[in-house]
Formats: C-alpha cells, structure tokens, sequence
C-alpha cells in the first residue's frame, strides 16, 4: 500500500526531466537568436573598426570609442542622422494621430452601431487588410503624383493614415470585450452617440487604442518602400531610409565608397539610433500589448 | 395619458433612436472610408487601369503582362520571392507555434512573460535597420558567431551571401523581425483555451505531445490561418532586404531579386509604368487569392 504510493513521485521526475531539458534547451537558442545580435550592435558602437574586427565580437570597447564613434556620425553630412530622426518622429506622430482618429471611431461603430452599408465596409476592411500594400506603392505614386503631393511629407503621412488592420482590431475588441447592453443603457438615458462613445466606450478601449497605437507607430518608423520612393531629397528621408544609404558609404560593404567614408561601428551607432523610439515606445505599449492581444485572441 | 402610453409611441421613439445610432454610425466611418477610398480602393483602381492600358491610354488587354512576363529577369524574380515564402512561412508555422507551446508550458510565468518580451525585441528592428544588423552578422570578420559560419564553410562574407543562401538569409532576417509578435498572439490564443478541455485531456492520460498536437494545435488553427494569410501577404513583397543587399555585395545580389523591385525598376528605371502596374496586379491577384482560399478552408471570418 505504501510502495504503490510512493512509486508515482519515483517516476515522474525522472520522465519530466528530459523533456524539461529539452524545453528550456530550446527557448535558451532561441534566446540567443533574438537577443545576440542586439547585444552585438549596442557593443560594437563603443569600438573602433579595428576593435571591431580583432577584439572578442562580445567585449565592450570603451566610452571614448563611442564619443568619436558619435561625432563621426553627426558629422556625415552635416548631422543628417539628426535630421532623419526629426523627419521620423514628425511623420509618425502625425500619421498616429490621424490614424487614432479614424481607426477607433470606425471600429467602434463597425462593431456597435448598425448603418447601411456595415456589412460591406467590415468586407473591404477585410480584403484590404489582405492585400499586401508595398504592391500598391507604383499606383499610390501614380495617385499623389496627380494630385502634385510627391515631394511633401503628406505623400507618406496620409498612405500612413490608412490602417485596416488597426479598424478591424479596434473592432474586435468591441465585439468581444465591451458589453453591448452597457453602451444600450447609456443611450437609453438619453446619451447621444457620440456621448456614448467618448465617455463609456473610449475609457473602456484603452488597451485597443495602446494596440492599434503601438503597431501604426511601429509599422510607419520601420516602413522603407513608401518613403524611398515618395521623398527622392536626402533632407526628407526618414531614418530608416537614411541609414539604407549610410550603407552605400560603408568601405568594407562598398569598396567603390569615396571620401564620405562611413566605418562599421558608426553604422552600428546609427542603427541603435534608429531604433531607440521604437523600443522606448515598446517598453511604454507592452503591458497593453498581451491584455490586448488576449481581447483579439477571444474572438474565436 | 394612454396617448403618451401607446405602443406606437414607443415604436416611434425606437425607430428615432435606430436612426440616429445609424446616422452616428456613419459619421464615425466617414473619415476611414475617405481614406479607404484615397489609399486602398483608387491605387488599386489605377494599378489595374495602367496594366491594360498603354502609355497613350489604349486598351491593350494582356499585353503589359506578356511584355513584362518575357523580360529575362521575371521568372527569375518569381522563382526568388515563391523560394522565400516557403522557407518563410514554413519557419513561421513550426517555430512559432512551437515556441508559443513551450513557452505555454513553463512552470514559471514570470521566466515566459521575460522571453516573450526578449523575442519581441527585434520587432522594433523591423525594416531596414533589421538588414544591417543581420549584414553584421553574416559578415565572418566581425560576427559573433564567426565560428558557426566557419564550420558551415563560409569563410567571407561574399561566400555567405551567394545568391543560393539568399532565401535562407532573407528568412531568417524575416523571423527574426516578425516572429516575436507572432509568439505573443499564439500564446493569447493558447491561454484562450478553456481549463476543462485540457483538464480532460489530461484525465484520458494525453502527455504534453499528445495534448499539443491533438488538442491546442487545432484549437489554434484560425490563428495559424491568420499568421500564414498575412505572412504571405508581406513576404509576396519582399523588397527592402535584396534592396540593401544589392548596396553591400557589388553585384552579387542585384536590385531585380524580387518581383517588387522590378516592379520598382520597370516603373522608375524603365518609365515603363504600364509593365509595373501588370506586375503589381499579378501580385494582388495571387496575395488576395491565396488569402480567399485559406479563409474559405478555415472559416476564418465566419463568426463575421
């Protein structure tokens, strides 16, 4: 009697361990995949081309390594980076704006209000959520181009505006997370629609508005087909175009590079540059971004 | 007193509420659908214009995808982008849904919640940066894992980016970037799954591979349905990688790899907008269509 019971805790160690052992071997590669290369970049900008390629690819370099690695940087061009970065923030934030403003309210009364042509508009959501845009830049070229906008930062910033994916997430939430009888009460008390939105609905959709936030932000700083094409002046590209470019100067990348000469670590430091608002505003969105994600996973 | 009581009343107050929620309803889509209309509908309209029409506006039929499909660099380009996009999405599908399931059975939710945020990282890479990491890290003089690539026989820089490795390479940038967001969004679905489906699993004696693969793997499925639709979509336009692939390897990976470049080149190179826009549209044509086959097989949208 007292043998039988203790046999089960006899074994289960000994047949969970391979497979514990197994699973922590995994994600502890895949660890690496993701984060090694991270890790690189931020300590190949505190070395020197020659520390680069000689010293261990993990060693920290040094903080004078850096400064001049930093002075280098801002000196192409005379602080073309900078400029790049300012192009990026101003073209997001403005495209992130519109986009909040458009693509929540029309969530909202996709999922929550009943008007002629519902049905039709949640389709074409659907099929040009589908459609991979990068396609359609040559068209949307065309289109701006005929309206005399290429040139000019509405050229990406309105492209930008239009988000389906964020209209359909924003309507997920609220078929799945916000109670209808709730907003029902609301109207029922004489709420106009609009009322019901901006002071029930809206507060309710936090974690959809961080969402929907976060992936536009995210999508237009990283986006390089669009703007490489829309904006042809050095002083409009965003960063992301920009240190595309900054490649073109790179002697070890590009042999044929003449006197502009970029070296790798300034290529390391201009992409940590580049990057940093994206992580800043990830660090800020993550929290929202599994309690979001979990509304959107209940749609099933 | 049974004239402000009467059902007509109330029926007239209904239908005044109903329009008016459909009035609201309308006002608040106006702007999207402004901006459905500017940047989804009118670009494809025009894309679909100048692919059956010349530069002088005659009708050609299909002559612009003829022309283009003759060009010495196309089929080249499509056999470069459906290579890719089944190393891409085939990594996406085991790796991805493998993670989410370890990741899912971690004893320890703080170790899970700490990795999903490490493998989202490189998400904030996305672009173009995300290429110049990886040209570091394929380049054997300074990569961290120089050694691997030894011992794989690439031995500079020019012999690991060989037009042969390209659609691993370019796959490996793809997951790097992408892979993470996935993670997380199957790792919502997973925790979606009701605790008595897997309580019962668990009671007919399933272990944890019979559990995964007979009870959250097909639970998951719409969401893998999704992944693989919107992959698709991305990967079918490839461009930014071979672009500034094309920048740092003098030659050795042109700037016609893939069918959006030469969409690109026809369009801006060539003033060949016509041949462009035949190109775009055959990409619209397979992305939308292989998109309406995985819904139709997968019921994606029917609680639509």
């Amino acid at each position: 009697m007292s043998r039988s019971h203790h046999r089960p805790p006899h074994r289960r160690p000994v047949r969970h361990l391979p497979s514990r052992l197994l699973t922590g071997s995994v994600l502890a590669v895949f660890l690496a995949f993701f984060v090694l290369p991270v890790l690189w970049l931020v300590l190949a900008a505190t070395k020197t081309d020659q520390q680069l390629v000689h010293d261990n690819p993990l060693s920290f370099g040094s903080w004078h390594a850096l400064k001049a690695n930093w002075h280098a940087l801002t000196a192409f061009q005379d602080n073309a980076v900078m400029q790049w970065l300012g192009n990026s923030a101003l073209y997001a934030v403005i495209s992130l704006v519109i986009t909040l403003g458009v693509a929540i309210p029309a969530g909202y009364a996709l999922a929550m209000t009943e008007f002629r042509g519902r049905h039709t508009l949640l389709f074409a959501t659907l099929v040009v959520m589908l459609m991979p845009n990068a396609t359609l830049v040559v068209p949307l070229f065309l289109e701006i181009n005929a309206v005399h906008l290429i040139g000019t930062m509405w050229s990406i910033i309105l492209p930008y505006s239009f988000y389906p994916f964020g209209v359909y997430l924003t309507y997920i939430y609220f078929t799945t997370a916000v109670p209808k009888d709730l907003l029902a009460a609301a109207r029922m008390d004489g709420c106009s629609e609009f009322r019901v939105f901006w002071h029930i609905a809206l507060p309710l959709a936090t974690p959809v508005v961080a969402l929907v936030g976060f992936f536009s932000f995210v999508a237009n700083w990283t986006n390089y087909f669009l703007p490489y094409v829309m904006l042809p002046e050095s002083s409009q590209m965003p960063i992301q175009v920009g240190v595309g470019t900054l490649l073109s100067n790179v002697p070890s990348f590009n042999p044929t590079v003449g006197d502009l000469a970029i070296q790798r670590p300034q290529l390391a430091l201009a992409t940590l540059v580049a990057i940093t608002p994206v992580l800043i505003v990830f660090l800020f969105a993550q929290r929202f971004l599994v309690s979001g994600m979990l509304a959107g996973a209940t749609k099933e | 007193m049974t004239l402000t009581h009467s059902p007509a009343g109330s029926a007239t107050r209904r239908r005044r509420g109903a329009a008016r929620q459909s009035r609201a309803g309308m006002a608040f889509v106006a702007a999207y659908v402004v901006l459905l209309v500017a940047f989804g509908v009118l670009p494809t309209a025009y894309a679909i214009y100048f692919a059956f029409t010349d530069a002088g506006g005659t009708v050609t039929g299909f002559a612009n995808f003829v022309t283009t499909a003759q060009d010495f660099r196309f089929l080249d380009a499509v056999s470069h982008v459906a290579v890719y996009l089944a190393f891409w999405l085939l990594s996406l599908v085991v790796f991805v849904v493998a993670l989410a399931l370890l990741l899912h059975r971690l004893a320890s939710g703080s170790a899970s919640k700490a990795l999903r945020f490490l493998y989202y990282i490189p998400g904030a890479l996305a672009g173009a940066a995300s290429v110049l990491v990886w040209l570091f890290m394929l380049d054997p003089t300074v990569s961290p894992v120089s050694s691997l690539l030894g011992a794989l026989g690439f031995h500079t820089f020019g012999e690991v980016i060989a037009p042969g490795n390209l659609p691993l390479l370019f796959t490996v940038i793809a997951f790097w970037t992408g892979a993470g967001g996935w993670i997380v969004v199957m790792y919502g679905a997973l925790n979606n799954i009701p605790a008595d489906v897997m309580e019962a699993a668990r009671i007919d004696g399933a272990g944890a591979w019979q559990t995964a693969w007979h009870v959250q793997i097909p639970m998951l499925r719409k969401w893998i349905v999704y992944m693989v639709i919107l992959a698709f979509a991305g990967g079918a336009q490839l461009f930014v990688e071979p672009q500034l692939l094309s920048l740092a390897s003098v030659g050795v990976a042109g700037r016609d790899y893939s069918l959006n470049q030469l969409t690109y080149d026809f369009a801006f190179q060539m003033n060949n907008i016509n041949g462009a826009a035949a190109v775009s549209v055959e990409l619209l044509v397979v992305s939308v269509s292989a998109a309406a086959v995985f819904v139709a097989r997968s019921g994606f949208f029917d609680a639509d």
